[in-house]
């Protein structure tokens, strides 16, 4: 997709509307860009500020995903990116061209429940609900991480896949920050989603 | 933010080359440093040159028996490789301890080593910092420096480096490769990479402008028993306040590196021959010259006593 020079490859990306900013000169740039969400693909022009978090929010709408800090410092705004789960702020739409995206609004509907929503009512996994989307996204992705044999620092041998235990749930959710403090519900929210799915899986 | 153009090349040649004809460019590979300093306008590159698709992403094996590390691969697969685990554990863990299963699902291992200093007063445009903006003066040497160097720091700039995984990478002396736009290579020594302060702070490595990383190489596995021990504000999810990373050989031989006391992974290959001796030995013998503030003083001992809790998990 790149040329040899600067310019060239500059041009070959998908609509890049304006030329080199020079000293001084704030005015936006844009692209166009194409990525898929939640199962459908969608073309949106953007300035290329834009990260992928105000991607869904301000341009699709999707308000789902919330804005905590901005800065990689919370979680409220975790989606799942190509299978993986990231943080939606910290970085730019115009990077994921083409990306599978899921957001809260594509793990379930309010008359479809995902089963790890349905376990955050069961078990009061929330208070204000600002950072439920965040944890919801989070949690999923977690789940598959410890399936996949990824560790993490409450792992305690490094040679063995990792366990479904408690301390694994709660360090793999540190950066999903939650002001209400329902700490201990999400955990045991995930504790039973994944035993069902476990249960399911068997 | 301010506006930026932007490209993503398909080779490293390309996007050297990119880098040469913008001085006010910057290479984005993860975004989460990078971009969290373009919010707050602590960077403003008028363009960024994205390295996700020049495909260095894959570990090899070298022939000298170590490991080649794209410069793309993500903390999460690093820390996830079977023979990272198993031959390089103080790596692993290292990865593992820093930051979140988010962000080490898009930090790459490049952008890991460049993450820029923690400094509060760095982040903050309304204070002096001579990082930052060089010659406007350092407010942390009287202000807040609790978190700050305690060793290597100058009159100009007392920041530490806040990466854990360059720690791990100091302790096993890994070399980091690179490119710039005339197509020279360079393998440059971990040891050599970082620099301290002195009178550039603005310049945390040795990298010129056009210089692309492309992998970061190990040598081939030491054994031993390999510690990464982090102390900090909260038990997850937080910078070091100090850290440790040691190799321990059976016949009590070893290194060792700290991370979160200066400008750079803090190793004095000098002082391992203490280690058999314990942790106080070692590290009055690794901070010997040390110049702490009245706020950080305490980093000194604690380095003492995490290194004596690392040496104690790895005899146990
Ligand atoms: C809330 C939070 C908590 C964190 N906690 C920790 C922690 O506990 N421990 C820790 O170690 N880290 C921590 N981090 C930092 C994190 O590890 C870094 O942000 C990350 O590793 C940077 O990698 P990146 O690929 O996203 O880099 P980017 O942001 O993309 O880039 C960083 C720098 O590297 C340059 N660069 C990138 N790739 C190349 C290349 N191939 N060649 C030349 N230059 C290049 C860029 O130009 C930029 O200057 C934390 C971050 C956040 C936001
Ligand atoms: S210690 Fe370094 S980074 Fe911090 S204010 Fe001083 S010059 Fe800036
Ligand atoms: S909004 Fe992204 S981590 Fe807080
Ligand atoms: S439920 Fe209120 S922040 Fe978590």
């Amino acid at each position: 997709m790149a040329g040899a020079s600067a310019p060239a490859s500059l041009a070959a990306l998908p609509g890049i509307a304006r030329a080199v900013p020079g000293p001084g000169d704030d005015a936006p740039v844009t692209a166009r860009v194409a990525l898929t969400v939640n199962g459908v693909r969608r073309e949106i022009d953007l300035d290329l500020r834009t990260s992928l978090l105000d991607a869904m929010r301000e341009h699709l709408h999707l308000t789902g995903s919330k804005k905590g800090c901005d800065h990689g410092q919370c979680g409220a705004c975790t989606m799942i990116v190509n299978g993986r789960r990231i943080n939606g702020c910290l970085t730019l739409a115009v990077m994921h061209q083409g990306a599978e995206i899921t957001t809260i609004e594509g793990l379930g509907q309010p008359d479809a429940l995902h089963p790890l929503q349905a376990a955050f009512v069961t078990h009061d996994g929330y208070q204000c609900g600002y950072c439920t989307p965040g944890q919801i996204c989070s949690g999923v992705a977690v789940l598959e991480e410890i399936r996949a044999g990824i560790p993490s620092h409450a792992t305690g041998d490094l040679t063995r896949p990792p366990e479904l235990s408690e301390a694994e749930i709660r360090e793999r959710m540190s950066g999903n920050l939650c002001r209400c403090g329902a700490y201990s519900n999400i955990v045991e929210a995930m504790t039973d989603y994944a035993e069902q799915a476990s249960g399911s899986r068997a | 933010m301010k506006s930026f153009t932007y490209e993503r090349p398909g080779t490293p040649a390309e996007a050297a080359a990119a880098m040469a004809q913008r001085p006010d460019a910057k290479f984005i590979a993860g975004g989460t440093n990078l971009l969290d300093l373009m919010k707050l306008q602590v960077e403003a590159p008028s363009h960024l040159v994205d390295v996700n698709g020049l495909g260095l992403d894959a570990i090899e094996e070298t022939p000298e028996g170590g490991l080649r590390i794209g410069a793309l691969v993500r903390n999460t697969d690093l820390a996830a490789d079977d023979r990272v685990r198993r031959d390089y554990g103080v790596l692993a863990r290292a990865l593992l301890a820093g930051a979140t299963g988010q962000l080490r699902n898009q930090a790459t291992t490049a952008g890991n080593l460049l993450q820029r200093t923690r400094c509060p007063y760095f982040y903050d445009t309304a204070q002096a910092c001579n990082k930052r903006q060089p010659g406007s003066g350092c407010s942390a040497l009287d202000g807040v420096s609790r978190q700050l160097a305690v060793i290597g720091g100058s009159d100009a700039c007392i920041a530490t480096n806040p990466s854990d995984m360059a720690v791990a990478m100091r302790v096993l002396d890994a070399t980091v490769e690179t490119v710039d736009a005339g197509g020279t290579g360079r393998t440059i020594p971990i040891a050599a990479f970082h620099r301290l302060p002195g009178d550039e702070p603005e310049r945390d490595t040795v990298l010129k402008h056009d210089e692309l990383i492309t992998a970061v190489t190990l040598p081939k596995p030491l054994g031993g028993v390999q510690v990464y021990r982090k102390v900090r504000d909260r038990a997850s999810y937080a910078f070091a306040l100090v850290s440790v990373a040691v190799v321990i050989q059976p016949d009590g031989t070893g290194r060792v590196a700290f991370g979160g006391l200066a400008h750079k992974p803090w190793r004095v290959e000098a002082a391992e021959g203490e280690l058999p001796r314990g942790p106080k030995a070692t590290a009055s013998a690794a901070l010997a010259g040390a110049a702490p503030t009245p706020d950080n003083a305490f980093k000194l001992t604690l380095a003492e006593r995490t290194l004596g809790a690392a040496l104690k998990q790895a005899r146990a």
